[in-house]
């Protein structure tokens, strides 16, 4: 399925939050994640489907005032 | 300094961004004397992981983290950036930023109420960036908030305190309220400035990071937000507009 990762369009299988992950290469990473806007817990993401056209953000910790 | 419970020895929290490198950052921490430093959140790549390196040279440090809001533009992204921060991040405390205008990144202050409410209900303890409206003030701590950040000038200005008469009657109308100047500070002296007010803290960022050596900006800091806090409790003199001798004049020659 198509989806919007971090606002590019990518190609997933999913079908979960998690197996997107672990295919876009974050399976390891220290991130938080949302899609459509909403917060998704990381303990959501294996029983969170994705669907065609979902928004997902992947955040990580860096540097701010 | 007591916010939330937690008794911090420094009264100065620092940014840790737009350090020339990471080495010169974790080095303006260390003699900045700070426990605690703000962090961000931003979309990671799946190739750079610029953010696994950030976060494991923070947690090095052994200090506490304020992750900020910085950027958003309305309740419901901070609120999102909130959940999303405590996630990463491992804290409730939360930096909250509700941005209402580009130029001057000024507060919009609606949305930073409505989001302190939700987010106080949620279980977060906010440090809310906030104007030195008192009425604002006054609502921020209805909606949970226990301690009020103004900002001194707008973010990354460095011109220091704007509003003086306003800063003053913030800390005169919250005479309880641990009050942090947060953001537009350029200079020590206006942050001792600040803290001869009565403030209890100063959070900061771009005055040090981009200070020609920030390791030693740092630590000027440093010195000038302790010589402040120790003005203010030794209780400055009222200023006088006419001269007052300080010599005494009883036992004057040639009178």
């Amino acid at each position: 399925m198509k989806i919007l990762v971090n606002n590019e369009a990518r190609e997933v299988a999913g079908p979960s939050l998690a197996d997107a992950l672990d295919e876009l290469g974050y399976a390891d990473a220290v991130i938080a994640t949302a899609v459509n806007g909403d917060f998704a817990p990381a303990r959501s993401r294996p029983t969170l489907m994705l669907r065609e056209g979902d928004r997902l953000e992947l955040l990580a910790p860096m540097r701010g005032g | 300094m007591e916010v939330y419970g937690v008794t911090l020895a420094s009264r100065l929290l620092l940014g840790t961004a737009l350090y020339p490198s990471p080495a010169i950052l974790a080095e303006a921490v260390r003699r900045s004397g700070a426990e605690v430093v703000t962090v961000s959140l931003r979309r990671e790549s799946g190739t750079e992981r610029a953010g696994q390196a950030f976060w494991s040279l923070i947690r090095d440090l052994g200090v506490r983290v304020l992750p900020n809001t910085a950027g958003c533009h309305s309740a419901r992204e901070a609120i999102t950036t909130a959940q999303m921060a405590r996630e990463v991040f491992g804290t409730n405390w939360i930096k909250l930023e509700v941005i209402g205008n580009h130029d001057t990144l000024q507060p919009d202050v609606f949305g930073l109420v409505e989001a302190a409410r939700a987010l106080t209900t949620d279980g977060f303890e906010v440090f809310p960036y906030t104007t030195e409206d008192l009425v604002v003030g006054e609502r921020l701590l209805d909606a949970g908030c226990r301690v009020l950040m103004p900002w001194g000038a707008p973010i990354g200005s460095g011109r220091g305190l704007n509003n003086l008469y306003g800063l003053r009657a913030m800390r005169a109308h919250f005479p309880d309220v641990p009050l942090v100047v947060d953001a537009g500070i350029g200079l020590p002296s206006q942050a001792c400035q600040a803290m001869e007010l009565g403030y209890d803290g100063i959070l900061l960022n771009t005055a040090v990071a981009k200070a020609g050596d920030p390791a030693r900006m740092a630590e000027a800091f440093a010195n000038a937000i302790r010589a402040g806090r120790e003005a203010f409790l030794a209780e400055p003199m009222p200023p006088r507009d006419m001269a007052e001798p300080s010599t005494p004049v009883l036992g004057m020659a040639f009178r």
